[in-house]
């Protein structure tokens, strides 16, 4: 019983056409054929999806939360940035 | 104990985890450097904003193995639950009845595999959480542990046993620890189905001959009680613990309400159903009481439910016995996957060699 654990893929599932693929957790399966269709049996039962993507769990690079405020810090003091930053008279309709 | 964490008073394996075990000892030697009191202190800040930790966040050991432990023996308890209803399928009294068996069960599988998942997310390794499972270090909910004697039993399973999971659950979807909330929102989509099915098979019975009718009436009585302790032991007025259990996962915002509540709040909804239904509640103490504006009901039988948890239930050694047997046994299929995935990996980087090389040749 030492086969070991089969690799880890996450899984991402499209709802219906045009919306994205949504992270929805993860499976394991010895390849990447094997995870979608473990995907399909697993997170679609209900007809949840149109699509699924797999991704190995061990290829997904991702910002550290340590460095979460030196990382995301510099878009916090770019209020020009957002619409509400404009002072535009009151009555002027679709602006 | 079904997305619930309580320990048994002498139970070693229900103290914390060996941190050893699974990375979990690397993932604590990650937070214990310069950013650890920092990262502990945002832990704080999110809790006390009620907002979500995330897997890779900062959190106390203490935490991270109190949520390994209830989303195990949560897990746990959903692959073990697929045994007392799988006793039926082959013996459903119609093909409805089969189809709808199959999904239930299948279900079952789901929630399992959403919470091991889940319980992966925080540095621990599926193998080792069924190894703890099958050596009987990690419980499930002692629920299981009862027998499925007739047909009206899958019904009563389904009324009362996943009725006392949805009431379970329900808050969980709230639970501080993101991946187990998101795993318990899929889970309770779910099992509104499966509460309705039972309900309708007893409904089916109760119009059915006096035979049926006092099968239905049987599987209440057996499964009534059980159901009720699936809550957990009684954690509010004299029986609170100061340091407990439930005090400390309240603060931590895995748990939103107490046991008792919990149990309460089933009572209170399971009651008019089972009048509905015209089967009879087995407890004499069973009364409204218009002051609390609550049911009142009797104690439950808590040496029976220890021991159930201790392994002297009627089907403790049959559950543990059968899930370990068809895990071995679908041990050639893994390999064979496993097998074929290597091969199909070889090729492909044969090909990419050779191709790699024609590359070359061509360039030249
Ligand atoms: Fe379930
Ligand atoms: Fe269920």
């Amino acid at each position: 019983m030492s086969e070991g654990t089969l690799p880890l893929f996450e899984v991402f599932v499209r709802a219906k056409r045009g919306l994205s693929h949504v992270h929805v957790g993860s499976v394991h399966a010895p390849d990447a054929t094997m995870a979608v269709r473990n995907a399909r049996d697993l997170y679609t039962r209900r007809q949840e999806g149109v699509s699924i993507w797999v991704v190995a769990a061990s290829d997904i690079v991702a910002s550290s939360p340590d460095e979460k405020d030196s990382f995301f810090d510099p878009a916090g003091d770019k209020i020009y940035r957002h619409p509400t930053f404009y002072d535009v008279p009151e009555d002027v309709e679709y602006l | 104990m079904y997305g619930n964490d309580f320990a048994e008073p002498d139970d070693p394996g229900a103290g914390p985890l060996n941190a050893a075990d699974g990375g979990a000892v690397e993932a604590a030697a990650a937070h214990v450097d310069t950013k650890a009191q920092q990262g502990l202190e945002t832990f704080d800040a999110i809790i006390a904003a009620d907002q979500r930790i995330e897997p890779r966040d900062a959190m106390p050991e203490e935490y991270r193995q109190t949520l390994i432990r209830q989303i195990a023996q949560h897990a746990h308890s959903e692959i073990i639950g697929m045994q007392p209803e799988g006793n039926w399928i082959t013996r459903a009294p119609s093909l409805r009845r089969k189809a709808i068996l199959i999904a239930k069960v299948q279900d079952e599988a789901g929630h399992g595999l959403y919470l091991y998942s889940a319980a992966e997310t925080l540095g621990i390794d599926r193998e080792e959480l069924l190894d703890r499972l099958h050596t009987g270090k990690q419980k499930y909910s002692s629920i299981f542990n009862y027998p499925t004697l007739t047909w009206a039993d899958c019904g009563a399973i389904g009324w009362l046993v996943d009725g006392a999971a949805i009431m379970n659950q329900v808050p969980l979807c709230r639970c501080s620890y993101g991946p187990y909330a998101r795993a318990m929102i899929r889970t309770c989509k779910e099992e509104s189905f499966h509460q309705r099915q039972g309900f309708e098979l007893l409904w089916e019975l109760m119009r059915g001959t006096p035979e049926q009718q006092a099968m239905a009436q049987d599987a209440t009585n057996r499964w009534w009680w059980p159901a009720l302790a699936m809550f957990g032991p009684r954690d509010t007025g004299e029986h609170a613990v100061t340091g407990g259990h439930t005090e400390q996962s309240m603060a931590w915002g895995i748990k939103r309400f107490s046991n008792d509540d919990l149990r309460q709040k089933f009572v209170d909804m399971t009651v008019p159903q089972a009048q509905r239904l015209g089967v009879k509640i087995p407890d004499p103490d069973l009364k409204w009481n218009a002051e609390r504006g609550h049911y009142d009901f009797g104690e439950i039988d808590w040496d029976e439910f220890w021991r159930v948890i201790k392994g002297d239930g009627a089907c403790n050694s049959a559950r543990i016995e059968r899930r370990v047997t068809s895990h071995q046994q679908g041990a050639w299929v893994r390999e064979a996957a496993a097998a074929y995935a290597a091969k199909q990996r070889q090729r492909a980087g044969a090909g990419a060699q050779a191709g790699a090389a024609d590359g070359e040749g061509s360039a030249a």
